[in-house]
Order: C-alpha cells, then sequence, then structure tokens
C-alpha cells in the first residue's frame, strides 16, 4: 500500500481536509518535518517561526532514517546537517520512543551548533554515535557532550 | 396458554420451589468447600499474572512449549520481584545500561499498555520529561530488569492507556522522584475514575470509535460520531464462539494456574515476608 510520511501528510492536511490516506509511517525520509532540540541560534528561530526543517537527504544505504542517523536538512533556506536524536516510531525494548521526531545540528566535523539540549536523550546513542565516529572523519560523539539527560 | 387459577396455584408452587431453593445455596454458601476457594483464588490469578496464560489463538498453541515458559518465569521470578500492576499504575524500573557500563537506568512512568503471552509479556511505560514526551518498553521477563517497583497501584477505567500519547501533557507527568504510595494489605485495587482531556485532532487513532471510558467529551463535529456509529458491532458482545475463540477457558486455566500456584503464592508469602526493599547484588565473577 502506499504509505506518505508524517511531513508529506502534514502538507497534504492542508491542503484538503477531506483527502483519505492510509495510516501513517512514523518514519523519517525525504520531505519529513523534524523538531531541532538544541539552542543553536539557527535551529531556535527556525522552530519559532513555525518553519521546522525538512530532511532533504538520510546518510545511509536504506534512504529511511533511524535513531543516530546522520541527516541533511532545509532549515530557513539553508542546507545543514544534524543527527536524529529521538524518534516517532516504535522502538525495540528499553529504548525510548519519543512524541516527536528531534535532530541536533552539527556541522561537518560533527560539532553541534548549540551548546546546550532542552530534552532528553537516548542512551543507546552512546554507542551508535562511537561506531559512527571513525578516526580522521567527523567526531560525533561531541553532541553527547552537551545533552542535559539520558533515558 | 394456563388458565388463570392454575397460573396462580403454579405461581405460589414455583415461589416455594424458590424458597426453598435459596436456602439450599446459603446452605453451600456457608460451608463451601475448600477445593471451591482454592479455585476462586486461583481464578483470581488472570488478573494478577495475565502473562502465564497462553495466547488463545490456536496457531500459536503448543502445549510444551508453554509449559517450558511457565517454569522459566516462575524461575525468574524467584530472581527478581515483579509486583502486581495494572495498566494506570505508576511504575518505576530499574535496568542495567549496556550503554554506560556499570550504571543502571531508572525510568518511572505510567504503564499505559500490557500486552504479551508468556517470556514474551511486556509493558510501556510513559512520562513526560523536559516537556518531552518519552515512552519505554519493557519485556517483563529480561534478565537486565534490576527492580520493577509499582510507586501506585491501581487501575483506570480502559484497557489501555495510549490515548495519553493525543492527550493534554499534564495527564501523563509524573514526578521522578515521587514516593511510592502503600496501599494496606488485602485492600482491593483502587479505580481512578479521571476523565483525560484530549488536544485537538488530528490524532493519531481515531478515538471516537473506541468506547472509551476514561477521556472527556471529544468535542467533534456531528459527523465523527454518525461514522462511529455505522462501524459499530453492537452483535459482536453476544457471538460466544468469537468469545471462545479469545479467550482461555476456565478448565484450562485451572490447570495452567494448578501449576504454578504453589511456586506463585511462597513466593507472595515470601515478599509480604521481607517487606524491605530488595538490593541488587551483583553476581561475581566465577572463576
Amino acid at each position: 500500500m502506499f504509505k506518505i510520511p508524517t511531513g508529506a501528510l502534514l502538507k497534504l492536511q492542508t491542503q484538503s481536509s477531506t483527502l483519505h490516506t492510509s495510516a501513517i509511517v512514523q518514519e523519517i525520509q525525504k520531505m519529513t518535518r523534524l523538531r531541532v532540540v538544541d539552542n543553536s541560534t539557527l535551529g531556535k528561530q527556525a522552530m519559532a517561526e513555525g518553519k521546522p526543517p525538512k530532511c532533504i537527504h538520510v546518510y545511509n544505504k536504506t534512504g529511511i532514517g533511524k535513531i543516530g542517523d546522520k541527516v541533511l536538512v532545509a532549515i530557513k533556506g539553508e542546507k545543514k546537517k544534524a543527527i536524529l536524536v529521538g524518534l516517532k516510531q516504535n522502538q525495540k525494548a528499553k529504548v525510548p520512543k519519543f512524541d516527536s521526531n528531534n535532530i541536533v545540528l552539527i556541522d561537518d566535523n560533527g560539532t553541534p551548533l548549540g551548546t546546550r539540549i532542552h530534552v532528553p536523550i537516548p542512551t543507546i546513542l552512546r554507542t551508535i554515535l562511537k561506531e559512527k565516529t571513525q578516526s580522521k572523519g567527523a567526531d560525533y560523539t561531541k553532541l553527547l557532550g552537551i545533552a542535559s539527560r539520558f533515558v | 396458554m394456563l388458565s388463570l387459577i392454575s397460573r396462580s396455584k403454579w405461581l405460589s408452587k414455583s415461589a416455594k420451589c424458590l424458597r426453598t431453593v435459596s436456602a439450599q445455596t446459603a446452605l453451600t454458601q456457608n460451608n463451601e468447600k475448600p477445593k471451591d476457594v482454592l479455585r476462586k483464588q486461583v481464578l483470581e490469578y488472570r488478573h494478577v499474572y495475565p502473562e502465564f496464560l497462553p495466547d488463545p489463538n490456536p496457531d500459536f498453541r503448543n502445549s510444551l512449549r508453554e509449559k517450558l515458559e511457565r517454569n522459566d518465569m516462575v524461575a525468574r521470578r524467584t530472581q527478581i520481584d515483579i509486583p502486581e500492576f495494572y495498566v494506570g499504575s505508576i511504575l518505576a524500573v530499574t535496568s542495567s545500561d549496556p550503554h554506560s557500563p556499570g550504571k543502571t537506568q531508572r525510568f518511572v512512568g505510567i504503564c499505559i499498555k500490557r500486552e504479551g503471552c508468556g517470556l514474551r509479556a511486556s509493558f510501556i511505560l510513559r512520562n513526560v520529561i523536559d516537556h518531552q514526551g518519552v515512552e519505554m518498553m519493557y519485556e517483563m521477563y529480561d534478565p537486565a530488569l534490576h527492580k520493577v517497583e509499582v510507586l501506585k497501584l491501581e487501575k483506570r477505567l480502559d484497557d489501555h492507556l495510549l490515548y495519553l500519547r493525543d492527550a493534554l501533557p499534564e495527564f501523563s507527568t509524573i514526578d521522578v522522584n515521587m514516593d511510592p504510595e502503600i496501599l494496606t494489605e488485602g485492600a482491593p485495587v483502587p479505580i481512578n475514575p479521571i476523565k483525560v482531556k484530549l488536544k485537538p485532532r488530528p490524532w493519531l487513532e481515531r478515538w471516537e470509535r473506541q468506547h472509551l471510558r476514561g477521556v472527556q467529551d471529544l468535542g467533534l463535529a456531528e459527523k465523527f460520531y454518525k461514522r462511529a456509529q455505522e462501524l459499530e458491532k453492537p452483535w459482536e458482545k453476544y457471538d460466544l464462539m468469537k468469545e471462545y475463540m479469545k479467550t482461555i477457558p476456565e478448565e484450562q486455566q485451572l490447570e495452567i494456574f494448578g501449576e504454578v500456584q504453589s511456586e506463585l503464592h511462597k513466593l507472595e508469602l515470601q515478599r509480604r515476608k521481607m517487606k524491605r526493599k530488595r538490593v541488587f547484588v551483583k553476581p561475581s565473577k566465577l572463576a
């Protein structure tokens, strides 16, 4: 069956409230709207203006973003990289499931643009981000340093 | 049809009959056999230990596997105290965290769903932390769990509370440092009649179609209720075959709980005896 990502569905709903659609798949793919949860000025501004960033690419082979994956987002007319730090979709046991799809903006070296994350961060990211960090590549574990709380 | 006279006669006769019958029942109630009491106790277990009953779907039944699983479950329960809880109770689960070695993780939340049978039994806890709704699914017989505490033992009006995802955040916000509330021994589990207020649509599910008792007026347009009424299947509750297929019959329940009853009873007594909190002892390394 034809399934629509959350972001795209939101767009459709604004166009026509009478349109019938199949169930929402809570997964991250291109065009999904995300929520910035760090205190970077860019992210804060975008969220305050009601223009949440849109995922325009997922850096993995499936094209579907899972927890800890890197995505490219379109935010206020700019292209920025970000890490998915909390998803709506169902997770395995002992991995938290969140009410929104959260991202933290990073630059090419993996350094977060903000200085604090104001929502809880899943502890599984410690392992995932460590695995994704390769020597001489970007260091994604810097993100864990600015987290305020782990669940 | 009976004539009026014979009918009145019949009535007086039947009244007499009824009297004698009621007297008989009173007699039996007074000196109930200990076997019946035990039976009632065992049947109570289906509310306290629902995961001991297998999936009623005949495709998934396998008596040997079920038996082995039950043994494993009882064995696990001797290692960790898994208390009685229901959907709507507030729980705190302490588990070891492989992502931060040597540390444990504690999650407090309201149980919004309880599902699965046997070793696959699981429950979902929900809480709002830092204005962010977080849910965690735990498997009940997960060996990584250290402690399961019930901070508040109560039931709600519905079988699941998945609608808390669409409710205002204050209904699922729970203080992480909450103190446990202790119920008196033998008191019935209180039912919390709270009515939850949902956010306006869009929702994750069509709650108006689910006969929820724990939600306030949904405030929808007439057409939603009309459609819900159209899709209703009020005859299903009279479908005996359906009822039979989705439940475990009483005789089988007696058999299943009869097997584990002595062990479970022993564990209950033990729990009552040592009310002090259990402390997790880290297993020492084997040579």
